[in-house]
């Protein structure tokens, strides 16, 4: 294995990836997670990284799904359901139960695999989230509402009818209505989960050129069945397999050379 | 290597397919060399006309080669090994349509001499490198289907070998010529002949190095010994 400094491997004994100049947002260590009595996740060890997309992919019931609701706390909705280990996000633990997980989840945003628009009008699904977080005048609210609408690539589709019900929008506004309600909250990470498998190609499209666009600000892990869409979206891939993290590196290397047999049966569609 | 299938079996055969028409295109080509030099060795411009019409089957090989290959991307976007084998079959035809033109060009040169052929003395340096080249080629298709890494690694070592005979080769006609001019114009029909077959060797390399990168999934990274010192300042002196 590479000694060099700048040459580390934060997750599995695998090939090295290069991190120099890059911020380790997200560390996940030793994770494991239980439901009930059933380990889902055992010893997970990865990091997100400020500016870069991370795909997580694996078979059905690999744990990519559990991994994400972890980062954000969404586990604790439920009974019977605990984590153990590390998770830091800018160094701070947020499996402490001293977090305040609202302000994690304000931090942490996530989209679901299918669209989860409020009843409401397209403009209060929106405002809806900015006002549990913050005062803003009238004005200041119009605005963020506005930002977050462009910054989902949706505002010229819907600014002449802000006050249409959310529902009224097609599958794909209404994933995107969702990533600017994520988005107008200003959270530092969002996780993705499945967000296109309800989407035709053009939507799809959409959403990938908004993942690609938000990237720079965001820190973003995005869970999907689609090997070309890891391939095309994502700077790192991590596979999953029966609650174990396999294989973790460059996107780049992942789909070209994998190093472990198991990822390679797997996006190479050998599995089964 | 051995690998399990695809869940999808269609795949399978499509991968299959494509590493048999490179085969077939392998076989093709390796023939049209051997028949070439054959042509030249015989004086047999009947074969040599021949050799340059069959050089279309090769082309004709090669088109549906890519075709297969570029239908196969779209249909089963492969990854991985699968992706750089279908990469693969694309580079091997493509070096191999190469080592059939310059067969093809062998055979041309067989007709251009037409009456006008060199004593048989004259040839065994030419023949002596198509030996070397045959057996290379043969390895690297062999290293190819079987995806023998170590066959196809000796073959990218053994071009040095072709390329040393072919700057002997070089030495041993510009004397003919030096010794008398009538000589010049089959000598450098010769060379070219030479010149094309230490080609071919370049050809069967890159075919080794597209294995290589096949089974590996990475360019072989060593430099490659040289065998061919025609083109360095002190073999053009000493010729001169």
């Amino acid at each position: 294995m590479n000694s060099v400094a700048s040459f580390t491997v934060p997750t599995v004994n695998h090939a090295p990836i290069n991190v120099e100049g890059l911020t380790e947002k997200i560390a996940v260590r030793d994770l494991d997670f239980f439901y009930g009595e059933h380990r889902a996740l055992k010893s997970i060890n990865v990091s997100l990284y400020q500016g870069k997309v991370t795909a997580f992919i694996g078979p059905s019931g690999c744990g990519k799904s559990t991994l994400l609701r972890v980062l954000n706390r969404m586990y604790d909705l439920y009974p019977n359901q605990r984590a153990a280990g590390s998770v830091t996000l800018d160094n701070e633990d947020i499996l402490a139960p001293s977090q305040d997980l609202n302000l994690l989840r304000a931090k942490v945003g996530m989209v679901f695999q299918k669209p989860t628009p409020f009843p409401m009008t397209i403009y209060e699904n929106i405002a809806f989230g900015i006002r549990l977080y913050e005062k803003l005048s009238k004005s200041e609210l119009d605005d963020r509402v506005k930002s977050a609408l462009e910054r989902a690539a949706l505002w010229n589709e819907v600014k002449d009818k802000l006050n249409a019900n959310g529902q009224s929008l097609s599958g794909g506004q209404q994933q995107r209505l969702c990533i600017a309600r994520t988005v107008a909250v200003r959270p530092e990470v969002i996780l993705f989960d499945e967000p296109c498998s309800a989407l035709d190609p053009i939507s799809t499209a959409k959403i990938e050129e908004l993942i690609d666009e938000l990237k720079d600000d965001y820190t973003i892990a995005i869970v999907t069945h689609n090997m070309q869409q890891a391939a095309r979206v994502s700077d790192f891939t991590a596979f999953m397999y029966l609650g174990e993290m396999v294989e973790f590196g460059d996107t780049t290397r992942i789909f070209t050379n994998p190093v472990d047999r198991r990822t390679q049966d797997y996006i190479t569609g050998r599995f089964g | 290597m051995t690998m399990s299938d695809h869940i999808t079996k269609a795949f399978d055969s499509d991968l299959q397919q494509l590493t048999r028409m490179v085969a077939e295109m392998g076989g093709l080509a390796e023939k049209q060399v051997a028949d070439g030099v054959s042509a030249l060795v015989k004086r047999d411009t009947a074969l040599a006309q021949r050799i340059t019409e069959a050089d279309a089957s090769i082309d004709a090989l090669q088109h549906a080669i890519e075709e297969k290959a570029v239908l196969t991307i779209a249909r089963r976007q492969p990854m991985a090994v699968d992706l750089r084998e279908v990469v693969g079959a694309l580079r091997v035809a493509n070096d191999l349509e190469r080592i059939g033109d310059l067969a093809k060009n062998i055979a041309k040169r067989v007709i251009a001499l037409n009456t006008e052929f060199p004593p048989q003395k004259l040839i065994r340096g030419v023949e002596h490198m198509t030996d070397l080249l045959l057996e290379q080629l043969k390895t690297v298709l062999d290293a190819y289907v079987r995806r023998d890494l170590g066959k196809a690694l000796s073959v990218w070592r053994g071009d040095e070998e072709i390329d040393a005979v072919c700057t002997s080769v070089f030495r041993e006609l510009i004397t003919y010529m030096m010794e008398d001019p009538r000589n010049i114009t089959f000598c450098i029909h010769l060379m070219f002949c030479a010149k094309n077959i230490e080609r071919m060797g370049d050809h069967a390399t890159n075919i080794a190095e597209t294995v290589h990168y096949i089974i590996e999934g990475r360019p072989i990274t060593d430099k490659r010994p040289k065998g061919d010192t025609t083109t360095i300042p002190a073999f053009r002196a000493a010729g001169e």
